[in-house]
């Protein structure tokens, strides 16, 4: 009844500073005197380095100096030291440790000058040679090397494959209708558009102000410290405003550790960004190569279900995601088995990229599903409607909540899924052959605890911050909406700040967990800070609240009133004045319930429905239409949630129709590093597209009862695109991205 | 060398070198960081500005090219009231409103982009707006609200781009500015 902007479609509040272009990002903050440093990368994959001359580098106006792994400080021993807060198990990659190569691209040098055209002419002057030593960087030629992957506390969040249930090879063997598939992804790169930089703004004291890329300042700071042993009051890291991350900065990056290394070396401030080449020399979405096997009654009935994936990974890390999990937990099938294992090669640790696992796990379960609805004769909705599952199989419990047949009925429904004419080829327009498909696409709900604080200034205005961080999600805006709200004010008196690391402790921005986590540590903290409010108006002499518990009281209109009787009310900015014109301030934390959580699974659901256009000639493929009904919770803001689901759908389209990175196993190097060759969607790509937001109400997984709209956009679109060009053109590709090519 | 531009309305003279592309020159020694770089290989877009009134990527010139130029960035792209407010260009104002951005890296770049297509087709076809867009990646919005933020755009008054000229200043003698932006966000309330 109180709420007043919870749930509207309010514009964002960095809108302005975003279209002025006074947003800052890393790279656009400066100190007197920045030096900047530019990074020189390895041309080999694997091996030593011999020889590095670095004599006509130095010999240039403004070069001030050459950092390589023979000059580069003492640091830090251990291994531990270098683990940042997202590190998979392993031995984590050190920047200019010694002169082992151990992937392409691999920075060898950071050149240091005054002006940034120095430093670039100059690293290109710096001469390394190499011992090379044959690498292996091909996935699917080294498919029998592959193992578990090494478990650690990343299992925590991402858990490995179900328990096998029932049967599987006898069900299979049984089963009347059979269904052996497979499906292969290439490597991809986040490509956010802000190139990866860090500048570190040497202080007179020799303390660090950073500003880095990076979805969590926090976990960049931790980094620092550790590996530089630096104390952490010591390090401030600050991060404003990110230029999108997709997973790419969940980690820091090399870039960080050369800038901080050299501002402390020089004790001054120092700038590094990398080129776009260079940002294909770190983290990426792993090659995949999965295999599914389905068993089913002519019904429909799914007996028996297998998926196994094996991913690539570093020869230094065991980078793990979950891939097969979610076919075990969407489908009934009472017989199935997982499997998931790794194959290490010489090159760098995969990292998180948008809905890690899941797009990749979901895009060929939903294929497969796909191919066993044309085998039965049936229609692919009502083949997973016939599959579909009030309970978690995997883990034999409920869900918090599912909406996921809402999801179908409402998302056929608005795209016209019963007018499709079944077979294959069947709809045409000249040469143009149409296809209709559909997918469902599944991500987590989870939460982790986090820290925020409020401030009721000494005008009465709202003042909260947490130190997470906003990569173009929105979070900015949703927490200053559930501020608002808790309180009862106006947008206009509340300002929420992040991306600092000297305000209080927040996980990074990754896996669609922001809005519940950090959302329900910015609740909690408003209503303590409410608490604090009641606490003044008791004692104000003859008080009306003198006896009013705080679930006797609400907030609105800048004012505390009585549930009781409404026109016992006091304005806030009163409550300062009784505080001794003092501002009023407290921090909390918002811990999660696992004990209730715990007993649930918890995902956010869609339902995707695509129609494609391929040129029967050129095999070119549209994406004319799109419609995805989504099951996420709450739906805190509109406006920025569509915006989240939209760009998740044309990440969908790119990974179904264009984004890969391509190498060359000869030289283990990636060959398109460019965003001239590596292709993503540009404005003429993109056609009709649709969101519809399914109610749906979740009092397990977090407070907000939100599930976080970051991921769950892309999840489903790869498989249906695909199933819409087996549709139009009556060819199933198994390979991704399905480029004209595969079509021919 | 020197160099003599007017940028948004104000006439530099600076000392550049031969090889000072004008991006760096905007930002780093004009410090108008709102042109932002986002490739290597003119394919983003990010680093769009005017010169001489033509959209332009600005990596893909040399500051020296821009010599006797007036450039127009997105800084000066709102008219300045007074000291301390200004109104916003009606593309700046629709990207704002109709949420026609994101993380905001790519937003410059779509402006000054759009307002070359605006003034040349001041009511352009959803088809013309993504043809036009041609040559500016965005990675998160998906380019919808784009699109609708050019056609709110096309439908609210244009105001004149800056033109007034000043004294010119010395361009590296800029106030030396590293605050925080993060409560930048919302002093505008
Ligand atoms: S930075 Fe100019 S086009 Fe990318
Ligand atoms: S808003 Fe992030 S790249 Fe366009």
């Amino acid at each position: 009844m109180h709420n007043q902007v919870i749930g509207k479609p309010i514009s964002r509040v960095d809108g302005r500073a975003k279209v002025t272009g006074k947003a800052k990002y890393a790279a656009e903050f400066t100190a007197p005197d920045l030096l900047h440093g530019v990074v020189v990368s390895s041309t080999i994959t694997k091996g030593r380095i011999t020889h590095i001359d670095t004599g006509d580098a130095l010999a240039l106006d403004g070069v001030v100096k050459v950092f390589t792994h023979q000059n580069r400080p003492k640091l830090a021993w251990f291994d531990m030291s270098y683990k940042d807060l997202d590190a998979p198990p392993g031995s984590p990659f050190r920047p200019l440790h010694n002169d082992r190569i151990k992937y392409n691209g691999q920075p060898v040098a950071l050149v240091v000058a005054e002006t940034f055209e120095q430093a670039r002419y100059a690293a290109s002057l710096v001469k390394i040679e190499y011992a090379q030593e044959p690498h292996e960087t091909d996935l699917q030629h080294h498919l029998d090397t592959a193992r578990k992957p090494a478990s650690g506390l990343a299992s925590l969040l991402k858990p490995p494959p179900p328990k096998a249930r029932g049967n599987f090879d006898k069900a299979f063997t049984e089963a009347p209708v059979q269904l052996s598939t497979g499906y292969v992804h290439g490597f991809e790169h986040h490509n956010p558009m802000e190139l990866f930089s860090s500048t570190v703004v040497y202080g007179k004291d020799g303390k660090l102000t950073i500003y880095d890329k990076t979805q969590g300042a926090p976990n960049s700071q931790f980094y620092v410290s550790q590996v530089f042993n630096i104390p952490f009051r010591d390090v401030r890291v600050v991060s404003p405003y990110v230029g999108g991350g997709f997973g790419s900065g969940l980690r820091p990056q090399y870039q960080l550790f050369l800038a901080v290394m050299a501002a402390r070396e020089l004790k001054q401030s120092v700038r590094v960004s990398l080129t776009r080449q260079q940002m294909f020399t770190f983290g990426h979405r792993p090659a995949t190569v999965q295999h599914i096997d389905l068993g089913a009654q002519p019904d429909g009935t799914l007996d028996a279900l297998r998926h196994a994936a094996t991913a690539e990974t570093s020869r230094f890390e065991d980078y793990i995601e979950v891939v097969v999990n979610w076919s075990g937990a969407l489908y009934k099938a009472p017989n199935a088995q997982f499997d998931y294992n790794v194959v290490p090669l010489d090159q760098y640790t995969p990292l998180d990229m948008r809905a890690p696992g899941g797009v990749t796990g979901m895009s060929a379960i939903e294929c497969a599903m796909d191919e066993l609805s044309y085998k039965l004769g049936m229609d692919p909705l009502e083949l997973r409607l016939k599959n579909y599952t009030e309970e978690d199989p995997n883990e034999k419990r409920p869900f918090s909540s599912k909406q996921l047949r809402a999801c179908y009925q409402q998302a056929a429904e608005r795209f016209g899924w019963t007018k499709r004419s079944p077979e294959p080829r069947s709809m045409r327009e000249g040469h143009t052959l149409i296809g209709w498909g559909m997918a469902t696409g599944v991500w987590d709900a989870n939460q982790l605890p986090a820290r925020a604080e409020a401030v009721l200034t000494v005008n009465g205005k709202l003042r909260v911050s947490s130190a997470t961080a906003d990569i173009g999600t929105g979070t900015y805006t949703i927490m200053t909406q559930i501020a608002a709200d808790t309180l009862g004010l106006p947008l206009e008196d509340v300002l929420f700040r992040l991306g600092d690391t000297d305000m209080p402790l927040a996980p990074f921005q990754g896996g669609s967990l922001t809005a519940g986590t950090v959302g329900s540590a910015v609740k909690i903290v408003c209503e303590d800070l409410g608490k604090e409010l009641l606490k003044l108006a008791r004692k104000m002499p003859n008080s009306p609240f003198a006896k009013a518990k705080f679930d006797d009281v609400f907030f609105v209109e800048k004012q505390m009133r009585l549930k009781a009787d409404p026109s016992v009310r006091i304005d806030l900015q009163t409550l300062v004045d009784q505080n001794g014109g003092r501002a009023i301030r407290t921090t909390a934390t918002s811990m999660t319930n696992s004990l209730k959580q715990g007993k649930y699974t918890r995902y956010a659901h869609s339902a995707v429905f695509v129609e494609v256009q391929v040129d029967e000639d050129l095999g070119t493929v549209k994406v004319t239409r799109a419609v995805t009904a989504v099951a996420a919770g709450r739906i805190l803001n509109p406006k920025t949630a569509r915006s989240q689901i939209i760009g998740g759908m044309v990440w969908g389209i790119s990974k179904a129709l264009e984004e890969e990175t391509v190498m060359d196993h000869r030289y283990g190097r990636f060959m398109n590093h460019n965003l001239a060759e590596y292709h993503v969607p540009v404005c003429a790509d993109i056609h009709e597209l649709d969101v519809l937001f399914v109610e749906e109400h979740d009092d397990v997984v977090n407070p907000l009862g939100v599930k976080g709209v970051g991921e769950i956009g892309i999840v489903g679109m790869p498989a249906a695109i695909a199933n819409a060009i087996f549709h139009a053109t009556g060819k199933r590709v198994h390979e991704l991205p399905i480029t004209l090519d595969k079509l021919m | 060398m020197q160099i003599q531009v007017t940028v948004n309305g104000k006439t530099r003279k600076s000392e550049v070198e031969d090889r000072t592309l004008l991006v760096h020159y905007l930002r780093d020694q004009l410090h108008l960081t709102g042109t932002h770089v986002g490739c290597d290989t003119s394919s983003c877009g990010a680093c769009t500005v005017h010169v001489d009134g033509v959209a332009v990527k600005s990596c893909t010139l040399l500051a020296a090219q821009a010599d006797g130029c007036a450039v127009t960035t997105i800084e000066g792209m709102a008219i300045q009231d007074s000291p301390t407010t200004s109104q916003l260009h009606p593309l700046q104002e629709g990207f704002k409103e109709c949420h026609g951005l994101q993380c905001g890296f790519c937003t410059p770049g779509m402006i000054m982009t759009a307002a070359d297509l605006l003034k040349h087709n001041p009511n352009p076809s959803e088809a013309e707006i993504r043809e036009a867009l041609e040559g500016n990646i965005c990675r998160c919005t998906g380019y919808h609200n784009i699109v609708k933020a050019i056609q709110w755009a096309a439908t609210h008054s244009t105001k004149p781009e800056p033109n007034q000229q000043e004294e010119p200043v010395v361009a590296d003698e800029h106030l030396f500015t590293n605050d925080v932006t993060t409560g930048e966000v919302v002093e505008t309330h």
